[in-house]
C-alpha cells in the first residue's frame, strides 16, 4: 500500500509492503540513494538517517511504523544547520577514502552535535561507535568532529 | 559533445614511455578526425575547452585508494593548469587506450609516475605549440603560467581555451623528447588536494554500484551453496514467484569449472546458484526466503578450520614437502647457538568485508550487454562475462563505477558474471546485490596459515639460524591464490643458515589477495619471531632489528632486491618518532613494541604502544609509522589517510578478525561475528614519509602489515606474553 512520508521536510508517497525496511523505501522506491545498506542488522550505521531528530538506523524501521515522524536523509543535510557544518569539516579534512560509510557517519555526527554541541572524546566514542568505517578513517572522523564543533583537533 | 565520443574516432599510436619501458597504449587524435566543432582531446587523457576548462581522464578504478584524484594531479602539474580548472571523469574500460586499468598492488604510482606526467607534458607541448604557430614564433619562445601560453619577450598570452580549437591542427611531439619540471616547480604534486568527488561523497549523492539505476531496473538476489560451488537439488521456485513483486526465479547451473576445490582460484567464475529478481530488492529477498533450496552433496563438505589444524600439526612433525631455501646448515648452526627459540605460529582466514557488498548491474538489449561494476579489475571481468555467456568481449561494455572498499575483493569479477548472466536471462536491466551474509560467506578469503620455527642467537646477540616450515593450502606445488610464500622471505638472505620449507594441504575454500597479501600475514609471524630472538638474546628490539639488516644498503638482485639501508632508515626513524628510548618508564602493563616490513615496493617500520588491563583488555594508545616510499609524496592528504587507514585495518584483524570453516562452510555472517574495528578502539596514528631519492612507489598497502607484529610484539612487551595465534582474545592476556 501507499504510505506518504516526511522525507526532508517533504510528503512524499512510497507504495511498498508495511513490512519494507525504511532503508529500501528510501533506496529503491523513493530514490534516495545516499543512505546506504551495509548490513541490515543494526551492526554497520551506514543506513542511518534522523527520525525526529534521533539517529536509528533505517534497516531496523518497517515503513509502517513510521508514521508522521519526520525524516532526515544525508541528502536533507545541507539544509540543516549543524549538518552543514558537519558537511563542510568533512570536506575540508577530506575524511572520506571509499565514502561509503560517510552518510551515515555525518548523520551520527550531526546528531550528535545537535545535542552535544562541544563533545568530549568520549562523547564521540558512543555517538559514533555503531558506525562502522571499514577504510577506518576514524583519524578524520574524530577530528572533523572536533572542527565542526569548533574545538582543536587533536 | 563529451569526450568519450570525440574518442570515439581516433588513430591508436603505440608510444614507450618511461624508464621502466613501459608500454602504453597512447590514442592521439589526428587531423582528419576532427569532429563538427573542431574540438577534440589532445590524447586519451587530455581534452581542453574552450572556456579553459581541462577534462582529464581518471584511467583506473576508485575503491577509496584516491586513485581518480591522484592520477590526474600527474597530468594536470606537467601541463601547468590550474586545478580548480581540472574536470575530472572515470575514463571508460578501454585497455588499448589506458593499458591496464586495475586497482592493485600499490601499482598505480610507479606504474603512472613517469607516463602520466608526460602525457602532461605532451599536452602542454600541443598548446605551445598552437600558440606558437599564432604568434608566428618558435616553441621554445613560448612558456605556461597556469592554464596560459606566454610568449616571453613580449609578455602576450594566450589560456589555453582560447587555443583549443588550434591544437587540432597540432601534431603531438614524442613524449620522450619532452623535459619534466624540476620538483621544486611542482604547484599541484606535493600539495594536498582533497578527493575530486568529495562534495558528492558528503551530500549523498549516486556514486557507488549499489546507486546505478536504469530505466525499467529490476532487483535480483543469488543464493549459492554455503558449501562452496555445490549445486542446487532443488528449489520452490513457485513459493518465492507467489511473493508480490517477484517476477522471476530460477536456477542457475553454473559454470563447472568456476571453481577448483583443491586450491581455489581467483577469479572464479559462475557458481551454481539461485536467482530471484523482482520490482524491488526487498521483494526479491522475501521471495528468497520462501526458496528452501536443498543443495546436493559436495566433496569439501567435511573440512573445517579444526581439520586444518590438526593436519597442520601433523604435516609439521613429518619431513616438509619442499624447501623453498636451504643455505647453510641450519641443524649445525642452532646446536651452536647460544640459545634457541622453537615456536608453532597461526592466523586465520579473513573476509574483506567491504562495506559495500558486491554488487553490479547489467543490461542486455540487442545482443550486447552494458555492464555497470564496482570492480578493481574490469577487463577480465568482461572477459569472463564473454566466456561464461559465450558471447564476443566486443559486445560487452563495462563501466567502472566506484566501489565502496576494494581491499583486493573486487579483483575478482564474480558479481559481475551473475549479474550478466542473470540480466540476460531476465531479458531487462537487473541489479544484482548481495546481502551481508552472501557476501561474508561468498568471499574469496584471505588463506590461513600455519608456522613451525625455530631459531638461534649467539652470545653477541647475532640471528645465528633460521628456520620455517610453513604449512600452507594448494594443490601440489602450486599454493592456493595469496598462499604462497617465496624462498626470499625476510630474513632469508640476512641470516647464514636459512631454511625456508613449504608444505601444503588441499583447500575447499576460495582464496585470494586481502590488502597486501602474502604480506599482512608473512609480516605477523616473521616480525613476531624476530622480536622472540631479540628477547631470547637480551637485545633491545629495534637494535636488533637494525643489527639484522647488516651493513650493505642493498641485498639481492631486482626483482626481489632488498633496500635494507632503507629499512634501517625508517627503523631509526622510528624510534626516534616514539620516544623508544625512554620506553622503560610506562606504566606496568604498557608496553611500546616495533615490527617492519617490506612490501609494495615501500619501507615501513612501525611502533605501537599498548595497554593491557588485568582482564585481558588490549587498549592501542598509539601508533607511530615512518616509511619510504621514495622522493615524492604525491597527494599528502590522500597519502597520510591511506597509511591511517592501513594501520588500523591491520590492528582490526589482529584484535578481532577470524573467519573459520566448519562442515565446508563459512560460520560467520554478518559484523555481529566478524567485528570490525570501532571509533572508540582507533589510537591515534602518527605518520613520517622520509623523503629519498628513490622513485616514487605506492601507498595503499604497505602499511598494514607491520602494524600487526608492532602490535604484538607491544603486547609481550607490556605482559611478557607472547601472541602466536591470531586474533587476539582477553583469554591469551588475563593476568
Ligand atoms: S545497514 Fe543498517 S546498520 Fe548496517
Ligand atoms: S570510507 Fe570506506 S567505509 Fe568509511
Amino acid at each position: 500500500m501507499a504510505y506518504t512520508l516526511n522525507v526532508n521536510g517533504k510528503a512524499v508517497s512510497a507504495d511498498v509492503d508495511g513490512d519494507t525496511p525504511l532503508l529500501w523505501a528510501l533506496r529503491d522506491t523513493l530514490g534516495f540513494v545516499g543512505t546506504k545498506y551495509g548490513c541490515g542488522v543494526a551492526a554497520c550505521g551506514a543506513c542511518t538517517v534522523h527520525v525526529d531528530g534521533e539517529p536509528m538506523r533505517s534497516c531496523q524501521i518497517p515503513v509502517e511504523s513510521v508514521g508522521k515522524a519526520k525524516i532526515s536523509t544525508i541528502e536533507g543535510m545541507a539544509a540543516h544547520p549543524v549538518g552543514k557544518k558537519v558537511q563542510a569539516a568533512w570536506m575540508e579534512l577530506d575524511v572520506a577514502q571509499c565514502g561509503y560509510c560517510q552518510a551515515g557517519q555525518i548523520m551520527s555526527a550531526t546528531a550528535l552535535l545537535a545535542k552535544t554541541p562541544k563533545p568530549n572524546d568520549a562523547q564521540i566514542d558512543e555517538a559514533m561507535n555503531g558506525n562502522i568505517c571499514r577504510c577506518a578513517t576514524y583519524v578524520r572522523i574524530r577530528a572533523a568532529i572536533k572542527r565542526a564543533s569548533g574545538q582543536k583537533e587533536a | 559533445m563529451t569526450f568519450h565520443d570525440l574518442k570515439a574516432n581516433r588513430r591508436e599510436i603505440l608510444t614507450s614511455v618511461g624508464a621502466g619501458g613501459l608500454t602504453l597504449a597512447f590514442a592521439m587524435a589526428s587531423k582528419a578526425e576532427a569532429q563538427d566543432d573542431g574540438l577534440k582531446p589532445l590524447n586519451a587523457y587530455v581534452q581542453v575547452a574552450p572556456n579553459g576548462k581541462v577534462t582529464i581522464q581518471a584511467k583506473n578504478p576508485e575503491v577509496g585508494q584516491g586513485i581518480k584524484t591522484m592520477l590526474p594531479m600527474l597530468i594536470a602539474e606537467e601541463l601547468d593548469v590550474a586545478w580548480e580548472d581540472v574536470v575530472i571523469e572515470t575514463a571508460p574500460n578501454d585497455p588499448k587506450a589506458y593499458g591496464r586499468q586495475f586497482a592493485g598492488g600499490s601499482m598505480a604510482t610507479p606504474l603512472h609516475w613517469e607516463e602520466l606526467r608526460r602525457v602532461g607534458a605532451v599536452a602542454r607541448a600541443m598548446l605551445i605549440q598552437a600558440a606558437a604557430t599564432a604568434w608566428n614564433c618558435g616553441p621554445g619562445d613560448c612558456t605556461t603560467a597556469p592554464g596560459e601560453v606566454i610568449h616571453t619577450a613580449s609578455g602576450k598570452k594566450r589560456t589555453y581555451g582560447s587555443l583549443a580549437l588550434a591544437c587540432a591542427n597540432v601534431t603531438a611531439p614524442d613524449p620522450k623528447s619532452l623535459t619534466l619540471k624540476d620538483p621544486k616547480a611542482y604547484r599541484i604534486i606535493g600539495k594536498p588536494k582533497a578527493q575530486y568527488d568529495v562534495a558528492k561523497i558528503v551530500t549523498g549523492q549516486p556514486l557507488f554500484g549499489i546507486d546505478i539505476r536504469r530505466p525499467g531496473m529490476l532487483y535480483a538476489t543469488y543464493e549459492k551453496a554455503p558449501v562452496f560451488a555445490a549445486k542446487v537439488a532443488g528449489a520452490d521456485l513457485d513459493a518465492a514467484k507467489s511473493v508480490k513483486g517477484v517476477r522471476k526465479a530460477f536456477i542457475v547451473e553454473g559454470d563447472p569449472n568456476a571453481f577448483s576445490p583443491g586450491g581455489g582460484a581467483i577469479g572464479q567464475g559462475l557458481m551454481p546458484g539461485v536467482a530471484v529478481v523482482a520490482d524491488s530488492w526487498w521483494a526479491a529477498r522475501k521471495g528468497r526466503d520462501k526458496l528452501n533450496t536443498k543443495w546436493a552433496e559436495h566433496p569439501t563438505s567435511k573440512q573445517s578450520s579444526k581439520l586444518y589444524a590438526e593436519q597442520a600439526k601433523a604435516m609439521a612433525a613429518g619431513k616438509a614437502q619442499r624447501t623453498a631455501r636451504n643455505d647453510g646448515d641450519v641443524d649445525a648452526a642452532l646446536k651452536a647457538s647460544a640459545k634457541t627459540v622453537e615456536a608453532a605460529y597461526y592466523y586465520p582466514f579473513l573476509s574483506h568485508a567491504n562495506l559495500e557488498p558486491q554488487n553490479c548491474t547489467a543490461e542486455f538489449k540487442d545482443g550486447k550487454l552494458e555492464i555497470w561494476a564496482p570492480t578493481q579489475f574490469p577487463e577480465p571481468g568482461r572477459q569472463l562475462t564473454a566466456k561464461t555467456l559465450g558471447m564476443k568481449p566486443e559486445d560487452i561494455t563495462v563501466h567502472m563505477i566506484r566501489g565502496g572498499g576494494g581491499f583486493g575483493r573486487r579483483l575478482a569479477n564474480d558479481y559481475m558474471v551473475e549479474a550478466a548472466w542473470i540480466a540476460r536471462e531476465t531479458g531487462a536491466p537487473v541489479k544484482l546485490l548481495w546481502t551481508r551474509e552472501d557476501d561474508m560467506a561468498h568471499d574469496h578469503y584471505r588463506p590461513a596459515g600455519f608456522h613451525y620455527f625455530r631459531g638461534g642467537v649467539d652470545a653477541a646477540g647475532n640471528v645465528t639460524a633460521w628456520h620455517d616450515h610453513f604449512v600452507t593450502f594448494g594443490e601440489g606445488a602450486t599454493p592456493a591464490p595469496s598462499a604462497g610464500m617465496s624462498g626470499a622471505e625476510y630474513p632469508a638472505r640476512f641470516v647464514a643458515n636459512c631454511r625456508l620449507e613449504v608444505s601444503s594441504m588441499p583447500l575447499g575454500v576460495p582464496t585470494g589477495p586481502l590488502r597486501a597479501p602474502g604480506s599482512n600475514a608473512l609480516a605477523f609471524v616473521m616480525q613476531s619471531f624476530i622480536d622472540e630472538l631479540a628477547h631470547a638474546a637480551n637485545a633491545d628490539p629495534l637494535a636488533f632489528q637494525i643489527t639484522l639488516l647488516g651493513t650493505k644498503d642493498v641485498v639481492g638482485e631486482a626483482p626481489a632486491a632488498y633496500g635494507a639501508g632503507r629499512m634501517r632508515g625508517v627503523l631509526q626513524a622510528v624510534g626516534e618518532m616514539s620516544g623508544w628510548a625512554n620506553r622503560a618508564k610506562l606504566p606496568k602493563g604498557e608496553g611500546l613494541g616495533v615490527a617492519c616490513y617490506y612490501s609494495h615496493l615501500g619501507y615501513f617500520a612501525e611502533v605501537a604502544h599498548v595497554a593491557v588491563a588485568a582482564d585481558g583488555a588490549v587498549k592501542v594508545k598509539k601508533v607511530w609509522v615512518a616509511a619510504d616510499v621514495g622522493s615524492q609524496i604525491i597527494n599528502p592528504l590522500g597519502a597520510i589517510n591511506q597509511v591511517q587507514g592501513s594501520v588500523l585495518d591491520g590492528l582490526s584483524e589482529a584484535l578481532h578478525q577470524a573467519i573459520t570453516i566448519d562442515a565446508g562452510r563459512v560460520e560467520q555472517s554478518n559484523f555481529t561475528d566478524y567485528p570490525l574495528m570501532r571509533i572508540s578502539e582507533a589510537p591515534a596514528v602518527e605518520v613520517k614519509f622520509l623523503k629519498t631519492a628513490f622513485p616514487p612507489t605506492g601507498l595503499g598497502e604497505p602499511a598494514l602489515p607491520p602494524a600487526i607484529p608492532a602490535l604484538t610484539n607491544a603486547i609481550f612487551a607490556a605482559t611478557g606474553k607472547r601472541i602466536r595465534s591470531l586474533p587476539i582474545t582477553p583469554d591469551m592476556l588475563k593476568a
